[in-house]
């Protein structure tokens, strides 16, 4: 294992977050943030390296990155596909995504491919409800209204390197008086 | 009652390209709200702000629909000490999906309501807390917050006054418990979310054991449109009980799913068929979950006359919760979709009284044996008895939220569930 530390930079980052708040243990969450952006896990090593930072007691960093499954216990694949399949997305077809991705790449939820670059994760309510079936690339931009096909050109994308965009989904009804005041 | 909502003109996300740019909002009346009651303090006392909110009876939009002015109210005389504002954007209730939409399109008017919030409260710090998985929204509110300090509505002397008040921006990590209150002021304090007992309540010992009230986003963007119209002209939109804008989450098996913006008291299905466009594929509606998951379900035959208020949904035994409304159609398996609210819950639990634990344990495993076709009638009467083993039993409502759907999707589709049992791979006949 390499040397674990943060940089100048992110030490001054976490002076900045903990000023956020009146104690430093209230910082915890961010601060495991800023951890797994940089390591791209919270395994137990990084836990300590966290609360060393912030001068609070290892059990409490290691409990909170276990409660919160947006922490990644173990290293992933380099991308990580989070599929809701809850209410809204199982109505509209969530587990049939899951279910192609699963074929696609031949591994189940909470494997990750061989060559590291795929981790599919079956997760709960992503707040999209309205453009389900969805999912979410590691933890970062929604992919909304999947379709098989849709499924195949992310993965294609991220196979070249490129994330998809950011979707933003309009109010419908604004959108459609847009469109007609813009003709 | 509400049969105008046709007419309605926007007003939480009113249509006007760019509003998120705070030049755009300020042009279209943006924190006039806010500059009317700090030029006139005398008229606009701390009280006199309570008094007017209370009295337009914003009815909170997270869920349990009290009465925003009136918990403002119960925050003790300032002595001093630091006083917060937590307000919540974690939903994650499923078929929720309406904060995010304020966040990206109107978030000054939000801003504007929580630091009217502040004002009436004597709050110096506003923490907004978001849920992690909605970074790219974080992102965006982070950048209306920064303009707001630029601005000078934010921060040292609030324009020119002697106000300060400040506003962080934080987020979880996943974990639906956040969402309730306390769990929430828990993971503020960067710790695991476990909900506290109540008492005391946050209004006396909150964040770091000081007075706080919690609000939610979209009760808190109700705020402006109070103070700039007065709490009759407010009290006059939709529902008399349950007055206001609403933003409608619609989603499942409809042509049109989105958030749509009405006010209270539209009837169900004018919502389903009129807003939404009607049932996907020409199919006919089987059931609707009117406020999130765990609102419980009604039939289609329960809907005549049903509107979006608190009231009426409470006539025909359910509830407004988020106005999240999730549509199923005519070949909806009810089993499966309470399996899946089953594991929702049993997932989310956050472990810390055994009830819960346990008891949204044994619901999904009961119904995964109903749903696999090894279910006996015997089961049904006793996910019911656990339900009731848990109901009232811990300190916060996520195993009433956990129970009260198998309870009334059991009741409402009994056949159904009686069918699959009957169907049991052990049955001989």
């Amino acid at each position: 294992m390499a040397d674990l530390s943060f940089t100048q930079e992110e030490l001054d980052e976490i002076e900045r977050l903990k000023d956020k708040f009146p104690t430093a243990k209230a910082a915890t969450l961010r601060v495991l943030w800023l951890a797994q952006n940089k390591y791209g896990h919270v395994k137990e090593e990084i836990q300590s390296l966290v609360a060393e930072a912030l001068d609070v007691p290892k059990s409490h960093v290691h409990g909170v990155a276990r409660f919160y499954t947006q922490y990644y216990k173990e290293e992933k694949g380099k991308f990580v596909l989070d599929v809701c399949t809850c209410l809204s997305c199982q109505l509209c077809g969530g587990y049939d995504i899951l279910d192609h991705l699963e074929e696609e790449l031949g591994i189940e939820a909470g494997e990750t491919t061989e060559d590291g670059m795929f981790t599919i994760q079956e997760v709960e309510c992503l707040g999209a409800c309205g453009y389900a079936p969805m999912l979410q690339v590691t933890n970062g931009v929604y992919v909304n209204n999947l379709t098989k096909e849709k499924v195949d050109t992310l993965l294609e994308n991220l196979k070249n390197g490129n994330m998809p965009e950011f979707e933003s989904m309009a109010m419908p009804e604004l959108e459609k008086r847009n469109q007609a005041a813009s003709k | 009652m509400a049969q105008d909502w046709k007419s309605f003109e926007p007003l939480l996300i009113p249509d006007i390209p760019n509003l998120e740019r705070i030049d755009v909002y300020e042009e279209n009346g943006g924190y006039d709200a806010l500059k009317k009651i700090l030029k006139d303090q005398d008229k606009w006392s701390r009280k006199s702000v309570v008094e007017e909110v209370k009295q337009a009876n914003i009815r909170g939009r997270g869920g349990a629909g009290f009465n925003a002015g009136l918990k403002w109210s119960f925050m003790p005389d300032p002595d001093g000490g630091p006083r917060y504002l937590a307000c919540n954007g974690d939903e994650s209730e499923p078929g929720t999906f309406k904060d995010r939409k304020i966040f990206e399109f109107n978030p000054h008017l939000f801003i504007e309501g929580a630091l009217i919030a502040s004002y009436a409260m004597t709050v110096d710090t506003i923490y907004v807390y978001i849920r992690g998985e909605y970074i790219s929204w974080v992102d965006m509110f982070q950048k209306a917050v920064d303009d707001a300090y630029e601005k000078g509505y934010l921060g040292e002397n609030i324009l020119g006054t002697d106000i300060s008040i400040d506003l962080e921006i934080t987020y979880g990590a996943g974990a639906y418990i956040c969402g309730e209150e306390t769990a929430m002021l828990e993971s503020l304090e960067g710790k695991r979310g476990y909900p506290r007992t109540k008492p005391p309540f946050p209004a006396q010992n909150g964040l770091w054991g000081r007075p706080t009230t919690i609000n939610n986003i979209e009760t808190l963007a109700n705020v402006p449109l109070v103070i700039n119209n007065g709490a009759d002209w407010y009290g006059d939109i939709g529902s008399e009980e349950h007055p206001g804008p609403v933003l409608y989450g619609i989603s499942g098996h409809v042509n049109k799913p989105g958030v749509y913006e009405y006010p209270t008291g539209v009837p169900v299905l004018d919502l389903i068929n009129d807003v939404a466009g009607g049932i996907r594929g020409g199919k006919d509606l089987k059931a609707i979950i009117p406020g999130g998951s765990s609102t419980p379900p009604l039939r289609a035959d329960q809907l005549d006359g049903v509107t979006m208020n608190s009231d009426s949904l409470k006539d025909v035994g359910s509830m407004m919760g988020t106005a999240g409304m999730v549509v199923m159609d005519e070949d909806t398996d009810m089993v499966d979709v309470l399996w899946r609210i089953a594991h929702f819950y049993h997932h989310e639990s956050c472990g810390q009284c055994t009830p819960c634990r346990e008891g949204t344990g044994w619901l999904e495993k009961v119904l995964k044996k109903i749903k696999d076709g090894e279910g006996e009638m015997k089961d049904l009467d006793l996910l019911l008895d656990v339900g009731n083993q848990m109901e009232g039993r811990t300190i916060c409502a996520l195993a009433d939220a956990a129970v009260w759907p198998v309870r009334h999707t059991i009741n409402r589709f009994r056949d159904e569930f009686e069918a699959r049992c009957k169907k049991s791979v052990h049955a001989i006949a």
